[in-house]
């Protein structure tokens, strides 16, 4: 006898979600829009001077700026790295703004005292500066911001509630000033000052970021989210987020960004790192959505990011969702160093390009304790002339007894002038550690199409459903509110790519 | 007279240089229920396809008009969305879409596409667990991924499910019945009887006999080397049955 049972709240939410993605009007990067705001900024150009410059904006203490006077020495020294499949005419970094502030930001005591024009704009970009009251009776999901424009942190929600719990979350540069031992022990500590190119220069000139510490047994009761927002012409985002699960903590974190529709393009040189105790977990979800130029390849944002995680201590566990759609060149590899043992990594990503877009991105999972796992599930999905790229490693080191990996990539190719390309790098030196690895590269058949539009969808419509389809294990991952978000901005990024 | 529901005025059609449809002319009036009969490779897929706008084939000559109005211009979507449904003979693999998502995404589009309101999700469920009771539909199956590790059975009874659900004008059932063992077959027909109605046509394309011993058609169409070349009532299935496309050859050879 057949059964019908009243769908989970979840396939509603996937129900629904599928109807406001079929309902989209045709719009394009709809967050493209620039606000007119008063700015501070730095002399243009990278040098001593403006580091200096924004140390003492910053008022940081002494140690801190050697540091990234330190960073800026050794950056001197390095060469720009070019192995990875993405081309693009070199950068003038001397033609750009290190720091640019809005005036009004000076350090809020409160969000009421935040600039109007500041709320209004992430009002626009659908991201909540009020700490709303809770709905007599009704649970709401709360999301604690930390909203990063340009340089600088403007506001963030939610932070007398989590520092009862003794959770710390507030920008880098307050925590430089209030938790310098916290900061002095793990900055650094993930991705060191001298890894790479990009890296280094973070260190020399980054201005803000967020900065998160879950203390000992604690779980964190709210999803904490940092929005970055480049607002200003010729300014680079160099932010620095710092996230630290102490023993048996967890936290989940969520991460947006977007930034104006320009014609020249903006360098975006991110570093993330994580720090996983003993016991502990954190969730990092990204959704990346910086302005990918126009439909002939003009503009777009540089995003060239080091994002690391640290799974320090004995069974803790980090793991990384991302779904990337904007930038002009994207060059990000979210990885794992799985130093504790039975600890594990994942990776879940989806990438999708489209126009002239370059995507060079994967993950690393470093097998060093034993019986680490890690798992990497990554779907690509290349339109128009874009070029996607996976590039994954996964190592095992002589003491990593036990190491298990499992990677799936998975790339979706729609039209023919778009390229589709899966570089694993798979070293083992323990011969106790199971590696595998699958791979397969498909394109969204005729057939598909007329199946779907005999049914009455058009062929964008069939497009986004088709996709959706193709990155559905991923899209689980990800927190019910991205979940929503991802699916609009996967139809959104590939319109036009069909036809 | 009233309009017909489909109105095929010789039809020619090819792909690349060779010329599968040679001249069809067909008429379904409203309400009623047409059989195609014919071999394989005689063309009938092919009419099917050409009827829901397949790209790869050239029209070069005819005119079909649905309700009176000619569709050949249309997109897919677009002969969709006015009321035309093709019951596919190997149903196409959506991975990760659910069967239940993609249902609501059809509904959804056309009601769009014709200026209504997106259907409540009560609503929607009501409509599936309607329709999809009398075809032995479970709410496991709407889970799954739309025809992906379907039987044979499943795929044309969630073919049948979008019929029922989408309520189509004019249906087009392309080898039904093949891959069906004789329960499923009996399961399936009953779907498609009961949407049999005043404002329904349908053109039941098979080349056996057997089917039409469970949707019975009102007129039956002999189709051979691309075009049709006898017609009558119910009793020339049998007939056909009897003495084999052969017959037909000859007697139209003669």
């Amino acid at each position: 006898m057949a059964r019908y049972d009243i769908p989970t709240l979840k396939e509603e939410i996937e129900d629904d979600t599928v109807e406001k993605v079929l309902a989209l009007d045709v719009e394009n990067y709809k967050y493209g829009f620039e606000t007119k705001l008063e700015v501070e900024r730095a002399p243009k150009g990278l040098s001593e001077e403006v580091i200096r410059f924004i140390s003492m904006k910053k008022e940081e203490p002494e140690w801190m700026l050697e540091w990234r006077l330190d960073a800026y020495k050794r950056w001197l020294t390095m060469d720009e790295p070019t192995w990875a499949k993405v081309h693009y005419p070199k950068i003038d970094f001397q033609d750009m703004y290190y720091y640019a502030a809005p005036k009004s930001s000076n350090r809020p005591k409160s969000l009421d005292e935040v600039d109007p024009a500041l709320l209004e704009m992430y009002e626009k970009l659908g991201v909540p500066l009020k700490e709303r009251e809770l709905l007599a009776g009704v649970e709401q999901p709360r999301v604690a911001v930390d909203a990063v424009i340009d340089s600088v942190s403007v506001a963030t929600t939610f932070r007398a509630e989590l520092n009862k719990m003794g959770i710390i979350f507030c920008s880098i540069s307050e925590a430089i000033r209030e938790y310098p031992d916290l900061v002095k022990q793990y900055l650094g500590s993930v991705v060191p000052v001298s890894d790479n190119y990009y890296a280094t220069l973070n260190s020399a000139v980054f201005t803000d970021g967020s900065f998160c510490y879950i203390p000992k047994g604690v779980r964190c009761p709210m999803e904490l989210s940092t929005y970055f927002r480049i607002n200003e012409a010729k300014t680079g985002q160099f932010e620095r987020t710092l996230l630290i699960a102490d023993e048996g903590a967890y936290v989940s974190y969520l991460e947006g960004c977007t930034a104006p529709a320009r014609n020249e393009h903006q360098l975006h040189a991110a570093v993330v790192e994580l720090v996983a105790m003993k016991d502990a977990e954190i969730k990092y979800s990204t959704v990346q959505n910086w302005f990918p130029g126009d439909k002939d390849g003009k503009g777009g944002v540089y995003n060239f990011v080091t994002k690391r995680g640290d799974c320090r201590g004995d069974n803790s566990k980090i793991s990384w969702t991302q779904v990337e759609t904007g930038s002009a060149i994207t060059w990000k590899y979210p990885s794992c160093i799985l130093r504790g043992d039975n600890s594990s990594g994942e990776f879940y990503s989806i990438a999708i390009s489209n126009g002239y877009q370059q995507v060079d991105s994967g993950t690393k999972m470093l097998h060093l304790g034993k019986n680490t796992t890690s798992r990497i599930i990554s779907k690509g999905i290349a339109a128009g002339f874009s070029d996607n790229t996976y590039r994954g490693q996964v190592s095992a080191h002589a003491k990593a007894k036990g190491a298990r990996n499992f990677t799936q990539c998975d790339s979706l190719l729609i039209g023919d002038k778009c390229g589709a390309h899966t570089v694993p790098y798979i070293e083992s030196r323990n011969a106790s550690a199971v590696f595998e690895h699958e791979a397969t590269t498909s394109k969204i058949s005729d057939d598909q199409m007329f199946y779907c539009m005999q049914r009455g969808l058009s062929e964008e419509e069939a497009v986004a459903l088709i996709v959706n389809g193709f990155v559905r294990d991923v899209l689980q991952h990800l927190p019910m509110e991205f979940m929503v978000e991802t699916q609009k901005l996967i139809s959104i990024s590939l319109e036009g790519s069909v036809g | 007279m009233t309009t017909p529901m489909l109105e095929i005025r010789n039809l020619h059609v090819r792909i690349e240089e060779r010329e599968i449809l040679r001249g069809v002319n067909l008429i379904v009036p409203k309400g009623e229920v047409h059989a195609i009969m014919g071999r394989n490779g005689s063309g009938k897929s092919t009419l099917s396809y050409v009827l829901a706008g397949k790209e790869d084939y050239e029209v070069t000559e005819g005119e079909v008009l649905l309700d009176g109005v000619n569709i050949l211009e249309m997109e897919p979507s677009d002969r969709a969305v006015a009321g035309l449904f093709l019951a596919f003979q190997y149903p196409i693999e959506i991975p990760g879409v659910a069967t239940m998502t993609f249902l609501k995404a059809a509904l959804n589009a056309q009601r769009k596409a014709r200026g209504e309101s997106e259907i409540s999700t009560p609503d929607f469920m009501k409509a599936v667990r309607d329709a999809g009771k009398a075809l032995h539909i479970d709410a496991d199956m709407l889970k799954r991924a739309l025809n992906v590790g379907f039987s044979g059975g499943e795929k044309k009874r969630a073919e049948i499910l979008q019929m029922a659900l989408l309520k189509p004008k004019m249906c087009i059932l392309d080898e039904t019945d093949s891959g069906l063992d004789i329960d499923a077959l009996k399961v399936v027909s009953d779907g498609v009887n009961a949407l049999r109605g005043p404002d329904r046509s349908m053109l039941v394309i098979t080349h056996y006999q057997r089917l039409l011993n469970h949707i019975v058609p009102d007129v039956v169409h002999v189709f051979s080397d691309g075009r049709v070349v006898e017609s009558g009532g119910k009793d020339l299935a049998l007939e056909l049955e009897g003495k084999g496309y052969a017959g037909f050859d000859e007697e139209k050879a003669a």
